[in-house]
């Protein structure tokens, strides 16, 4: 690929807003719009950005395709074990009121546990998609 | 009154936008057309106060899915097929035209029982949502009510959701994700002398 100044200066100084915005409406879902499904899309969009750019096989050295596979299933583990969690706690499943020293700091502490999952998953899926399409030009 | 005006503004773009979709062969322009398409309907859902379906409207519909028909335009070529081979036969339009009609007018029918934009008697008021309202600030302590149902109330629902994008993305990975076998067939012992 040829290199390209302009997208190269404006894609390193937009890419780390991207992922700060991503961080926010990752963590600021319960007070605003927002949640895991929209900021792991939204994360996502940082690192493809940067494979437009800089290329995909640059991409991939920053994240290998094998650590995504294992962040896709973390972010189920983490949601699903929030729940398991709170069914040794002597709860139901998925009921986080146990998880706190009372109900509401058990709440918000299942809710950010349980968006995390949610946003990792869906980052990685989307960036699994991603590179499987774009990569399947190649050789 | 303002809310009216964008309303009908952003309908008629949409509108704009689908028939411009339909007339086009190129197949940039038309997912162009399509993250337009997106973008316009999150303008619609912030208008109706729904910033979190806006919000992932225009993450998912105007940016990834873009990005992954740019991807997979990359592979295939940029212009539709023409439809037919030769000249097109000749054929009567009388029948589309009346199966849309009466489509149209049955969908247009079934929209007069439909109750008013936020009416407080509606189903979807009087249902569950007034318990959501009322419980979900001293039950979870969290403002976004749609946090709270989301990940709390229906928590057994995202888990559901999270699981079917996990499945998505195993799908994907069985099915184009592995590198493409050799197009050559070795034998057996061409293979190992390239191993070692």
């Amino acid at each position: 690929m040829r290199p390209n100044l302009i997208l190269h200066v404006i894609a390193k100084f937009v890419i780390p807003l991207i992922i700060l915005f991503a961080l926010y409406v990752q963590f600021h879902g319960d007070f605003g719009p927002g949640g895991g499904f929209q900021a792991g899309v939204i994360f996502s969009t940082a690192f493809i950005l940067y494979s437009l750019v800089f290329g995909l096989d640059t991409a991939e050295k920053i994240i290998p395709a094998h650590w995504l596979r294992i962040l896709a299933a973390l972010g189920v583990v983490i949601y699903a074990g929030v729940g398991i969690e709170s069914l040794l706690l002597g709860g139901n499943y998925l009921d986080y009121t146990l998880m706190g020293s009372n109900q509401i700091a058990g709440q918000h502490l299942g809710i950010l546990l349980v968006e995390l999952g949610v946003g990792i998953t869906v980052a990685a899926a989307m960036l699994i998609l991603f590179f499987a399409f774009a990569g399947r030009g190649r050789e | 009154m303002i809310d009216i005006v964008i309303n009908i503004t952003l309908l008629a773009f949409l509108a704009i936008t689908s028939v411009a979709i339909l007339r086009m062969t190129n197949l940039f322009a038309i997912v162009m057309l399509y993250g337009i398409f997106s973008l316009l309907s999150a303008g619609l859902f912030v208008v109706m106060d729904a910033p979190d379906v806006a919000f992932t409207e225009a993450a998912v519909g105007a940016g990834i899915s873009t990005v992954l028909m740019l991807a997979t335009l990359a592979l295939v070529k940029r212009r539709q097929k023409p439809y037919y081979d030769e000249a097109p036969r000749a054929h009567r339009p009388w029948l589309p035209l009346v199966v849309v009609a009466v489509t149209g007018s049955a969908l247009v029918y079934g929209t007069w029982d439909i109750p008013g934009f936020g009416a407080p008697g509606a189903p979807a008021q009087t249902h569950v949502a007034r318990y959501y309202i009322e419980h979900a600030m001293p039950d979870t302590g969290v403002p976004n009510i749609v946090t709270a149902v989301l990940a709390s109330y229906r928590g057994f629902d995202t888990l559901g959701e999270v699981t079917v994008i996990f499945t998505a993305a195993v799908a994907v990975l069985l099915l184009i994700g592995g590198k493409r076998p050799k197009a050559t067939v070795k034998t057996k012992d061409e293979g190992k002398q390239d191993e070692a």
